[in-house]
C-alpha cells in the first residue's frame, strides 16, 4: 500500500513552503519517522518526517515547487509485498465528478457567460466544482502539491488552466494569518507573478537595482493587502497622558528589575489595558468567520517585532493571566529570538489582537493595518511633552497619540472609540489594573 | 552498466514508455522477441488491418462505388500483391519505431525478456546465449495473445486467429468468424469486400458488446446490408476439418439443438488475454487476478518493488493508445513528475467502411449509474458533404449531463468516425459542454459539422434537421 507523504502541519501562520532539499532518492528505504525532505516556510525550515517505514516510490513535489499545508511530496510504499492492490483499472488522475453547474447553461445564450471564479467571489470556490482543470493543468497541479480548489481558474466557465496554476503557484492565494496576515484567499486579486514594468529610459535604468522579494517581503505584502482587500478597515485617535505609567514606572523599576529580572517597560501596562478594554469590548478580539462572528475568550495578544528582515508578531499567549512582570519577560524572549532568527511558528500563531509600536521608531501618528483575521490592532506612538490644559492651566505632559484600526464589519464607531478610551483611561489611572475597573 | 529503466515490449506502450523516460533523461533498454519492433499492434493487428481495409474497401469501392461517379472501370484482385503493399506498410512502421528507438538513444536487446529478480532482466536471444541487464526499473509491456476457444486448435490455416486472417493466401468462400467484436468484424470486411460470404456467429444477443446498444444495432443493419451474415446468441461447439475446409457446430447459447455450417476458413476472434506467461513473474511474486492481468496501483507498480507493468497485461480497455498514454504517464511518475492517464477518455475505433467510434459512457452506462442525461442525435444524411460523397450511412450522437450540459459520451457511425472522433475526446478531457462543442466554429464543408449539430441537437437546436 502506498503512504502519502504530506506536507507536515506549519501552522496557522503558514499556508505554504518552497520544498527544499529531499534527503531520499526514490526507490530508497525510509524508516518510520527519520527526516526526509525539508521544506522552507516564510519563517522557519520545517522538517517532513516519514510517515510510516517502507520504500520512497515517488517524489511529487520536487526541490523548489511551492507546497499547501496538507500537500503530497511524494509516496511510500510499504516494504512488505502487498496483495491487496486493486484490481480494477487503475484510475489515475480522476477528474472531479460533475456536479451542478449553479448558471444554467442550457439556455441558449449567446453572450459567453462570466468566469464564475471571480462572479461569486467565494473564496476557493472555482471552476473545479463543475469543470475539471485541464489535463496539462492537472498534471501541474500535482506536480505543486496544489489543490484545484486552490486555483482559480481563467478559462470557459472557469475552468483552471495550465497558466492558472503557474500563476497560483507564484501568486500563493492561501493565506490564513500570520506576520502580517489576511483573511481567506480573494482568487479574483491574485497577486500577479512578474509585473513587468516599462523600462525607465537612459542613464536611469543603470542607476536602478532590481532585487527579487524575499519569501518574508512577499508574504508580508500580500497579507497586508489582502487585509485591505477583505475588512472594511478604519483607525480611530485618541491621547493618553503618560504621566502616571511613567511615574509608577520610575518608582518601582529598579525593584521591579530587581524582584522579577526583567525591566520594567511600558509594552506590559498596554497589554493590560488592551485585556481590560477588550474584555469590555469583545468585538474587537473576535474574527469574522463566514457569516459569522466569533468571539474568543482568551487574550492572545501580538506584539509587532521589527527585525532586519521585515515585520514580525509573536503573540504572548494567555496575556490576560500573566503577571505584569511575566509580559515584560516573555516580549523580552521574543525581542531576542526574533533579533537572532530563532521565532518558532507557535511562537507566531492564534492571536486574537495585536499592538504595534511605532513610537520608538519616532513615529507622531500613523494608521497601521489590521492583522487578519483580527479585528483590532493598536498603534502605539512616541511619547513626547506637549502642552495640555489641565485644571484650567496650560502644562508640559508626556504623551502619545493612540490610534486603533479596526474591522468597521463587526466593531461599531461607539465601541471602538469606547475601547481607545478604556486604553486611556487605564494608561491615566493604573490603579484600575488592581481594581479592573 | 546498470539501466534506469528497462522495458520488456515494444509495443506501442513499451516503446512509448521507453522514448518518454528517455527523453526524460534515464537511460532506457528495451527488450523485444520478435525480430521486428511494435509489437501485435504494428506487426499482426492494428497496422496490417488497416492496411488490408483500405486496400480492400478501394476495391469495394471501384467495384461498386465508381460507376455512380462516372468513373468505368473493371477491377481485378491480385491478393498477393495487396500482401506486399500491407507488408510494405508494415516494415514502414516498424522501421519507423526502430529509427525512433535509435534517435532517443534507446538500447535495443533482441530476444525474450524475464524478470529474474528486481532489477534483473535476463536475455534469451534467437541463438540461445543469454544476458543479465541491470536495471532501477522493470516495465513489463508484454500486451496480450489471442484468446482461445477450448477445444479448437488454431493452425493458421483454415482455423485462423487475427494473425493467420491477415496473411490468408487466397479468398476464401465462406469465412466463418467466431466473434462479433472489432476483430472479427474489421476482419470479416476485408474478406467480405474481396469476395468472401461471411458468417459471424456471436455468443450474445448483440454485437460489440460494450459498445452504445443503439450504435451496434445500427450498425449491424449496415453490416447486413452490405452481405454480412450474423448468427446471435449462438456458440460454436466443436470445428471439424474436412477436407480443404471445416464443419462448424453451432448451438444456441442457452443450449438447443446443433446446426452445422461449412466453412473453408474459421476465424477466432473471440478476444485477447494478456501476455504475463514465461516472464518469470510468477517467480518473483509479482501478483495477477484470475485473469491473469498483473495487478497494479495507480501508479503502474507491481506488488514487487522496481517491477511496473502497463497496457494489455494490466486492467483496462486492451487498446494501442491506452498503453501509450500509460507509458508515458509512468515514465513521467519514474522521473518524479506526476503523470496523467484519464480512464474515463480512451476512444475507441472500429475502422469498418462505416466506421464505428465512441468515447466516454454509454446510454446503458448512463442509465446504470442513474445520471440524467441528454441525447443529441445528427445523421449524416443531413451532413452536406456526406451527402456529396455518398456516405450517408450513420450518425452523431452526443450525450451530455442533463444539470451541467458536460458531454459524458459521443459516438459516431459514419465514414471517418475514427478522425471525427477526436474533437470529442478533446472536449471531454476539459470538461467542456455540449455547448462549448457547438459553439465551436466548424468548417464547412465537412463531416465534423455532424458533429456540431449533433451537440446542438442536445439543446434540440440543430440548424440542418
Amino acid at each position: 500500500m502506498a503512504i502519502e507523504i504530506r506536507v507536515p502541519t506549519m501552522g496557522e501562520s503558514v499556508s505554504e513552503a518552497t520544498v527544499g532539499n529531499w534527503f531520499k532518492k526514490v526507490g530508497d528505504a525510509i524508516a518510520a519517522d527519520e527526516v526526509i525532505a525539508e521544506l522552507e516556510t516564510d519563517k522557519v525550515a520545517v522538517e517532513v518526517r516519514a510517515p510510516s517505514a517502507g520504500v520512497l516510490a515517488e517524489i511529487t513535489a520536487a526541490k523548489g515547487v511551492t507546497v499547501g499545508a496538507g500537500a503530497v511530496l511524494g509516496q511510500i510504499r510499504e516494504g512488505a509485498a502487498n496483495a491487496d492492490a486493486p484490481a480494477t483499472a487503475p484510475v489515475a488522475k480522476e477528474p472531479p465528478a460533475p456536479a451542478p453547474l449553479p448558471a444554467a447553461t442550457s439556455a441558449p445564450s449567446a453572450a459567453p457567460q462570466p468566469v464564475p471564479a471571480a462572479a461569486n467571489g467565494a473564496p476557493s470556490s472555482n471552476g473545479g466544482a463543475s469543470m475539471p482543470a485541464s489535463p496539462a493543468a492537472r498534471k501541474a497541479i500535482a506536480e505543486a502539491g496544489l489543490d484545484v480548489a486552490d486555483v482559480a481558474g481563467s478559462g470557459r466557465r472557469g475552468q483552471v488552466l495550465k497558466s492558472d496554476v503557474a500563476t497560483a503557484s507564484a501568486a500563493q492565494v492561501r493565506a490564513t494569518s500570520g506576520a502580517v496576515a489576511a483573511y481567506a484567499p480573494s482568487p479574483q486579486l491574485p497577486v500577479p507573478a512578474q509585473q513587468l514594468r516599462v523600462p525607465s529610459t537612459g542613464l536611469d535604468s543603470e542607476r536602478e537595482q532590481r532585487v527579487p522579494m524575499t519569501r518574508l517581503r512577499q508574504t508580508i505584502a500580500r497579507r497586508l493587502k489582502d487585509a485591505q482587500n477583505n475588512a472594511a478597515m478604519l483607525t480611530t485617535f485618541n491621547d493618553v497622558d503618560m504621566s502616571a505609567v511613567m511615574a509608577l514606572r520610575a518608582q518601582y523599576k529598579d525593584a521591579f528589575e530587581k524582584r522579577h529580572g526583567v525591566k520594567l517597560g511600558f509594552m506590559g501596562f498596554f497589554v493590560k489595558a488592551c485585556i481590560q478594554a477588550l474584555k469590555e469590548i469583545p468585538a474587537v478580539n473576535g474574527e469574522i468567520d463566514g457569516g459569522d462572528v466569533i468571539y474568543k475568550n482568551y487574550y492572545h495578544i501580538g506584539v509587532a517585532v521589527g527585525t532586519d528582515k521585515g515585520l514580525v508578531v509573536p503573540v504572548v499567549r494567555d496575556a490576560d493571566q500573566l503577571s505584569l512582570a511575566a509580559i515584560e519577560s516573555k516580549i523580552g524572549d521574543y525581542g531576542r529570538k526574533a533579533r537572532d532568527g530563532k521565532l518558532g511558528i507557535a511562537d507566531m500563531q492564534g492571536g486574537t489582537f495585536t499592538i504595534t509600536n511605532g513610537g520608538v521608531y519616532g513615529s507622531l501618528m500613523s494608521t497601521p493595518i489590521l492583522n487578519a483575521p483580527q479585528s483590532g490592532i493598536l498603534g502605539m506612538h512616541r511619547i513626547e511633552e506637549r502642552p495640555v490644559v489641565r485644571n484650567g492651566t496650560v502644562v508640559a505632559r508626556p504623551m502619545m497619540y493612540l490610534a486603533l484600526s479596526y474591522d468597521h464589519r463587526i466593531v461599531d464607531g461607539k465601541e471602538a472609540v469606547t475601547f481607545l478610551v478604556r486604553v486611556k483611561d487605564c494608561l491615566e489611572d493604573p490603579h484600575r489594573f488592581m481594581l479592573e475597573v | 552498466m546498470t539501466y534506469d529503466v528497462i522495458v520488456i515490449g515494444s509495443g506501442p506502450g513499451g516503446y512509448v514508455c521507453a522514448i518518454r523516460a528517455s527523453q526524460l533523461g534515464k537511460k532506457v533498454a528495451i527488450v523485444e522477441k520478435r525480430a521486428t519492433h511494435g509489437g501485435t499492434c504494428l506487426n499482426v493487428g492494428c497496422i496490417p488491418s488497416k492496411a488490408l481495409l483500405h486496400a480492400s474497401e478501394c476495391y469495394d469501392e471501384a467495384n461498386h462505388a465508381f460507376s455512380e461517379m462516372g468513373i468505368g472501370v473493371t477491377p481485378t484482385l491480385d491478393l498477393d500483391k495487396m500482401q506486399g503493399y500491407k507488408s510494405e506498410g508494415v516494415k514502414g512502421n516498424v522501421d519507423g519505431v526502430a529509427f525512433l528507438l535509435k534517435k532517443n538513444k534507446i538500447d535495443a536487446h533482441h530476444g525474450t525478456g524475464r524478470v529474474v529478480a528486481a532489477g534483473k532482466v535476463e536475455v534469451t536471444k534467437s541463438d540461445g546465449t543469454i544476458a543479465v541487464l541491470d536495471t532501477k526499473a522493470i516495465v513489463i509491456a508484454t500486451g496480450s495473445d489471442v484468446a482461445r476457444l477450448p477445444g479448437v486448435e488454431i493452425d493458421e490455416k483454415t482455423v485462423v486467429s487475427s494473425t493467420g486472417a491477415l496473411d490468408l493466401p487466397t479468398v476464401p468462400k465462406r469465412l466463418l468468424i467466431v466473434g462479433a467484436g472489432v476483430i472479427g468484424l474489421e476482419l470479416g470486411s476485408v474478406w467480405r469486400r474481396l469476395g468472401a460470404e461471411v458468417t459471424v456467429i456471436e455468443y450474445l444477443d448483440r454485437i460489440l458488446p460494450g459498445m452504445d446498444a443503439d450504435v451496434a444495432s445500427s450498425f449491424q443493419k449496415i453490416l447486413v446490408k452490405q452481405g454480412m451474415d450474423f448468427k446471435l446468441s449462438k456458440k460454436v461447439t466443436k470445428v471439424e476439418k474436412s477436407g480443404a475446409g471445416c464443419i462448424v457446430t453451432v448451438e444456441p447459447s442457452a443450449g438447443g439443438d446443433p446446426v452445422t455450417i461449412n466453412a473453408d476458413v474459421v476465424l477466432v476472434a473471440i478476444g485477447r488475454v494478456p501476455y504475463t506467461d514465461g516472464l518469470g513473474l510468477a517467480e518473483v511474486g509479482v501478483a495477477m487476478d484470475n485473469r491473469k492481468r498483473i495487478i497494479v496501483d495507480h501508479h503502474f507498480t507491481t506488488n514487487v518493488p522496481g517491477v511496473y507493468a502497463i497496457g494489455d497485461v494490466i486492467a483496462g480497455p486492451m487498446l494501442a493508445h491506452k498503453a501509450e498514454d500509460e507509458g508515458v504517464a509512468l515514465a513521467e511518475m519514474l522521473a518524479g513528475q506526476a503523470g496523467h492517464v484519464n480512464y474515463e477518455v480512451i476512444p475507441n475505433v472500429i475502422y469498418t467502411a462505416p466506421e464505428v467510434a465512441s468515447v466516454g459512457k454509454t446510454e446503458e452506462d448512463l442509465k446504470t449509474a442513474g445520471v440524467a442525461y441528454k441525447v443529441g442525435k445528427f445523421p449524416f444524411l443531413a451532413n452536406g458533404r456526406a451527402k456529396v460523397n455518398r456516405t450517408t450511412d450513420g450518425f452523431v450522437k452526443v450525450l451530455a449531463d442533463a444539470g451541467t450540459d458536460r458531454v459524458l459520451g459521443v459516438h459516431i457511425i459514419g465514414a471517418h468516425a475514427g478522425e471525427l472522433i477526436g474533437e470529442a475526446s478533446v472536449i471531454m478531457e476539459f470538461g467542456g459542454s455540449a455547448e462549448d462543442l457547438a459553439r465551436t466554429c466548424h468548417a464547412h464543408p465537412t463531416l465534423t459539422e455532424a458533429v456540431k449539430e449533433a451537440a446542438l441537437a442536445v439543446d434540440k437546436r440543430a440548424l440542418h434537421m
